[in-house]
């Protein structure tokens, strides 16, 4: 008769490294087969997964191509540098010989920005950039310099929506399941209507909002025409810089509110009927029930659903292939389309994988951002 | 005003805003169902007004008849049920398998695994996209002339990476672990094997959380576009949400759309319809994961 832990030391080391630690030697089979059952989704998900994350923080660093002749070489941080430099640069007004100003038709004149920016040996740290945007302070102008001015603008517009749509759809996806949250009859035929644009493909929505917003035979139009009798001009909703990327917002909250409404409900429904009646005992009326017994309740919830809207805001990419491909005047650019446009359509991985990884770190921030706030309070 | 009189205002007043709403999400598509069976002159003619909601005029329905002719819609159709079958099935039996080791067998490094998978929660498909294309186009593949180099263009491209999820394996460990070990143990004092337990007494008793992860990976193959949109090039592979983009380029012919956008929508909202209770619910447990 031996020990146990003599048999354990006695199998061969592959056995031995599958079973943990301290387990008898009659659980390797319990151990093997642990292994085996779990391998394959393993293998998928290192491949598919792992690997590839791993590999954006890599490639990020080189200047890869999808298909090139040549191996791929590090560059350091300038697929970064490009990205996201940003400077400010103040241009002052051209001056004769006298050193007074020189007036171009009643306007100063400004030496011209490319001066500074192609070459120029004085201004190294200038060389290359764009101007993003300018305006003028006392007699100087003062110019936005971007390594990448479409890439800023992609980035400024995903935040700006994402910004937007957190609160717009979680806070109407409360209301709605408010609503939605009283025994009435026929109450789940409602839930089941809000919620169908859900399992509707973005692509459908897209297109068919596309239709929606048109300018010509746009149904919204005309349906604004109805509601103002016939005062309202008709608008190019998604022609229109200023309106491209509302039309966008309002379309993806009409596809997405019914899901979040769902998690709503579902932490509604944890809140203990009993705690209504107390407060009504109490004499609370219905806005001091939700203020202090349902808000305080879906505390967690609330900050679920910011963050799961926040997250699936940035990955923003359907809508703007389907519908504007970034347009009108990059007002519709998006961060996940720009890795696109960069990594498949002009086949330069590294610049898409760099991009992936900004988009990354931004997600990550926010899910950390999750965690403390719901930690701290609990 | 007497008590009754006003319950029944604010009872009125209530189903009112709830229809309201109603009408904001069911109004698009109604208009999508009723302009695929308008001809394109009429259609634009009715969507200056409230008949593009009706089917009234010359309601044929040719627009799909057309679209048929125009594209390989039944091609697309085949591709997207192909490779979502596929991965559905495929997706059920790893990520159950995968989830079944974790909840009932003991291995080392299974802590640190398990840990890791849900690590990978917070990174967006959107993200690994890009050096995925790089792994897919210099993967190994044997193909009829022997080993070929890259995945690109192919069915297996579509579902492979599709086929095992750290979401799914999370929604099945969970539900596996809230069950009694009795149900295991039993079995094993009966002599019964690890795989007869997983197969003959776990998985039967999965249902509900096998329908959440069906449902969930249907939504995700069948809608897939970003991905296929970056590896399928040639016309008789694409799926049907690429097919659809590509038909629309070719020129907009807006009832044929409407029609295709009907085609496309119509038997997954009958598949919502009559399975309402377990979408929304795998849709609240995808949501809540975190």
């Amino acid at each position: 008769m031996i020990s146990a832990a003599t048999a354990r030391k006695n199998a061969p080391l592959w056995v031995r490294l599958l079973l943990p630690r301290d387990a008898p030697l009659y659980q390797r089979n319990d151990a093997i087969m642990g292994w085996l059952m779990a391998l394959p989704a393993l293998v998928i998900l290192t491949v598919f997964l792992v690997i590839p994350f791993l590999m954006a923080f890599v490639i990020s660093f080189t200047n890869q191509r999808l298909i090139s002749p040549n191996p791929a070489e590090w560059v350091g941080l300038r697929n970064f540098e490009r990205l996201l430099t940003i400077r400010t640069f103040t241009l002052e007004p051209e001056r004769d010989e006298s050193g007074a100003y020189v007036y171009d038709g009643g306007s100063l004149s400004y030496p011209r920005l490319r001066e500074f920016t192609r070459n120029n040996p004085d201004y190294p740290e200038l060389d290359g950039l764009r101007e993003f945007t300018s305006w003028q302070s006392d007699d100087n102008r003062t110019v936005i310099l971007v390594g990448d001015v479409v890439f800023l603008r992609a980035l400024i517009n995903t935040l700006i929506f994402a910004a937007v749509i957190a609160p717009l759809q979680g806070g109407l996806a409360l209301l709605l399941a408010l609503l939605l949250n009283q025994a009435l009859p026929f109450i789940n035929v409602f839930r089941s209507i809000y919620f169908a644009p859900v399992v509707v493909s973005m692509v459908v929505v897209s297109l068919l909002w596309r239709f929606i917003y048109d300018g010509h035979n746009g149904l919204l139009n005309t349906i604004l025409g109805i509601i103002s009798f016939g005062s309202f001009q008709p608008v190019d909703w998604l022609g229109n810089p200023y309106t491209a990327l509302p039309a966008i917002m309002a379309m993806s909250v009409w596809q997405a509110v019914g899901f979040h409404m769902v998690i709503w409900l579902a932490g509604l429904q944890t809140i203990p009927a009993s705690l209504y009646e107390a407060a009504g005992l109490d004499g609370a009326g219905a806005f001091q029930k939700f203020r202090y017994v349902t808000w305080p309740g879906l505390r967690n919830t609330a900050v679920l659903v910011l963050i799961v809207i926040t997250i699936q805001a940035m990955g923003l990419f359907v809508q703007v292939d389907v519908m504007t491909r970034g347009g009108p005047l990059d007002a519709t650019q998006s961060v996940v389309f720009q890795a696109v446009q960069r990594g498949y359509d002009k086949q330069d991985i590294a610049e898409g994988a760099a991009i992936s990884v900004i988009l990354f770190v931004i997600v990550f921030t926010i899910a950390m951002v999750q965690r403390y706030i719901t930690r701290e309070k609990n | 005003m007497s008590y009754e009189t006003r319950e029944r205002l604010s009872l009125s007043l209530r189903y009112a805003l709830l229809i309201l709403i109603a009408a904001i999400f069911i109004f698009p598509i109604l208009f999508m169902v009723m302009s695929s069976l308008k001809p394109d002159l009429q259609l634009l003619r009715d969507s200056a007004s409230l008949r593009a909601f009706l089917p009234v005029g010359d309601i044929s329905l040719n627009n799909y008849a057309d679209a048929f002719e125009r594209v390989p819609i039944a091609r697309f159709a085949f591709n997207s049920v192909f490779t979502t079958a596929v991965s559905v099935g495929a997706s059920i039996l790893l990520n159950s398998m995968a989830a079944f080791s974790f909840a009932f067998l003991q291995w080392r490094g299974k802590a640190f695994v398990l840990s890791l998978i849900i690590a990978t929660f917070i990174v967006p498909f959107e993200v690994v996209a890009i050096p995925m294309l790089l792994i897919a186009n210099n993967l190994p593949w044997i193909g009829p002339q022997g080993i070929e180099i890259g995945w690109l263009n192919s069915y297996h491209v579509q579902i492979i990476p599709f086929i095992a999820d750290s979401l799914g394996i999370f929604l099945f460990y969970q539900y596996f672990r809230d069950l009694p070990d009795e149900l295991v143990e039993a079995a094993r004092i009966d002599g019964a094997s690890i795989w007869q337990i997983y197969a003959r007494i776990i998985m039967p008793i999965a249902g509900p959380i096998l329908a959440t992860a069906a449902i969930l990976k249907f939504l995700i193959m069948w809608n897939a576009y970003l991905w296929p949109l970056m590896t399928i090039r040639s016309e008789e592979l694409r799926p049907i949400m690429v097919g659809l983009q590509y038909f629309f380029q070719l020129n907009i012919a807006w009832g044929e759309i409407m029609a295709y956008l009907s085609m496309v929508t119509i038997p997954v909202l009958i598949f919502y319809l009559a399975l309402q209770r377990a979408f929304i619910e795998s849709i609240a447990t995808s949501g809540i994961k975190g």
